[in-house]
């Protein structure tokens, strides 16, 4: 059964500007992030990617001095209404970050089931489900199943890295947001990652921060290019790298700044 | 160039061999102190000194267990009306305390960490002691606590700033709000640090003199009633000390033997917290 048109519009941004007290990095940007695509951003480093990605899940409102104008919509309705409180969207939108960021005092397992458990209490059979679902997904229960109760920071860099992956998969969101997800990692485990996000795509919306133009072109469908703060050109990946329409693309992915 | 050299080792040289003596004076003190103590009060470490209760002057034999009961009483109480309150001031310093009210509670604490205790002892005295119409233990634990506040709150703080920010922005992504983040990640994460800064501060605190002067007063029986006046070790080691008896001299060594002790174990039990969580952690 094919689903209804609209609801292939999962996320999307109308308008949002993103500033930092009086400042604003990321202008008047509008994205729509069909579901179960994979989205890349790139541009050089201080474009505005990371704060743009925290806008998704309403974590740039925590940092200091931090606001938005314009709308986030989820199924059309905006993530940022009165109505809508911001630790339960958290919840729905899973988000994996540039460094490996596993709970120190907690083994293996407890990080994975860590937001199920903010999320009620529910039983013990449910959660180890939901652990070993999460775990196999990121491409790592083979490697930690013998070692569940194990601390989280026994694990290598790149396992840490799917761990947090897991962990941001493990209470089912419907969104994935990753930035520089690959960036403190080696060539095998970024392969890892990369592999993960075409097996991921079918279930999840992911959206991806990159600086490596050729994981870009890799693992999206879509790719979104950003420049001061402007979303200068988004489209299909392949014409975004091939047939760029706007010379300051062109520019940086023929390397010629950035 | 030579010359500039020359004088840069010399001042090197001088400056190694200065921080050397130092820390040989330091450690000295330490060994000398102990060795002293362990000299003057080993030998009337016995049995009875740990099991019976002081017998009046002139009589030999008896024991200081009214103390050593008493200083447990009243470092636990201590401890457990400071302990919350320093943690949670701490907390709340690291989480929330950026803004006027935080800067506030942080000079207060300065100040507070400054102030000699026998001026914690005397306003003890003067806002429980007194209304209460008599000494009391629970006033000295009272005394006691206040001076572990301040320390404990600006050790929990400072333990909690070490915690990695993305540690907690994983947190909040997660859909944790912020007091859970707080306390399950956050506190948890500094939770060795946070057990050293209670262990020392205990430590500190259980060989106090003067603010038990004023408020537990001492006893010469025992006695476990905490509205009633309390011996600790300190104050029977400061009576014992001071009174006119060689008898009464010798067993405020052995007191002052166990008082070290006691401070010493809690001052490994510190470092042996700090170093099995923390080695992994950071
Ligand atoms: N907490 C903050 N407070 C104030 N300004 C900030 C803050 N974080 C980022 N900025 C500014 O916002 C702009 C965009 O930063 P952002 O981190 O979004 O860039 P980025 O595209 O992710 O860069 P990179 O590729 O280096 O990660 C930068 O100019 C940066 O200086
Ligand atoms: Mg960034």
């Amino acid at each position: 059964m094919a689903p209804p048109a609209d609801a292939r519009l999962q996320l999307e941004t109308a308008r949002l500007t993103a500033l930092y007290g009086r400042r604003a990095v990321v202008k008047d940007v509008s994205i729509l992030f069909p579901t179960h695509t994979v989205t890349a951003l790139i541009g050089p480093s201080g474009c505005g990617k990371t704060t743009f990605l925290r806008c998704l899940n309403r974590m740039h409102e925590l940092s200091e001095g931090g606001w938005i104008t314009g709308k986030v919509l989820l199924h059309g309705e905006d993530i940022y209404d009165p109505g809508v409180d911001a630790v339960q969207l958290r919840r729905r939108i899973g988000m994996v970050f540039q460094r490996p960021t596993p709970f120190p005092t907690m083994s293996i397992y407890d990080n994975v089931a860590a937001g199920l458990r903010v999320n009620g209490s529910r039983p013990r059979a449910q959660i180890d489900a939901a652990v070993e679902g999460a775990l196999r997904r990121a491409a790592l229960w083979d490697e930690v199943k013998d070692r569940l109760r194990h601390s989280a920071l026994d694990l290598s860099g790149g396992q840490q890295q799917r761990l947090c992956v897991a962990r941001a998969l493990a209470p089912e969101p419907e969104v994935l947001l990753l930035d520089e997800p690959t960036a403190s990692l080696d060539p095998t485990g970024t392969q890892r990652i990369e592999e993960l996000l075409h097996e991921l795509k079918t279930r999840y919306t992911i959206v991806i921060v990159t600086h490596n133009l050729q994981q870009a072109a890799r693992v999206s469908d879509y790719t979104g290019f950003f420049y001061l703060g402007d979303l200068v050109e988004l489209g299909r990946t392949e014409e975004l790298f091939t047939k760029p329409t706007k010379h300051q693309t062109e520019a940086y992915i023929t390397g010629r700044f950035g | 160039m030579s010359v500039r050299r020359l004088r840069r080792r010399l001042v090197s040289g001088t400056m190694t061999t200065l921080v050397g003596v130092l820390s040989f004076v330091a450690v000295l003190a330490l060994l000398l102190i102990l060795g002293h103590l362990v000299a003057k009060g080993a030998s009337s470490l016995d049995w009875s000194f740990f099991t019976k209760n002081p017998v009046p002057a002139g009589e030999s034999g008896g024991g200081v267990a009214n103390a050593i009961v008493g200083t447990a009483i009243i470092v636990g109480l201590a401890a457990l009306i400071g302990l919350p309150i320093g943690i949670g001031t701490g907390l709340y310093l690291a989480e929330y305390g950026s803004g006027r009210l935080g800067w506030t509670v942080r000079f207060v604490a300065d100040v507070l960490n400054g102030t000699p205790s026998i001026v914690i002892g005397i306003f003890a005295w003067t806002w429980l002691v007194k209304p209460m119409g008599h000494f009391s233990a629970l006033a000295g634990g009272v005394a006691l606590a206040a001076l572990m506040v301040p320390m404990l709150a600006r050790t929990t703080e400072e333990m909690v700033r070490l915690v990695p920010h993305s540690l907690r922005e994983a947190a909040l992504a997660l859909g944790y709000a912020r007091w859970r983040t707080s306390l399950r990640i956050v506190a948890r994460t500094a939770l060795a640090g946070i057990l050293t800064g209670c262990l020392v501060g205990i430590a500190r605190v259980a060989g106090e003199t003067a603010p038990l002067l004023f408020t537990a007063l001492g006893n010469l029986n025992f006695s476990t009633h905490v509205l009633e006046p309390m011996q600790t070790l300190s104050l029977q080691i400061y009576v014992y000390a001071t009174g006119p008896f060689d008898e009464w001299h010798r067993m405020a060594w052995a007191a002052a033997l166990v008082l070290m002790g006691l401070v010493l174990i809690l001052a490994l039990a510190a470092r042996w917290a700090l170093r099995s969580r923390y080695g992994a952690a950071r």
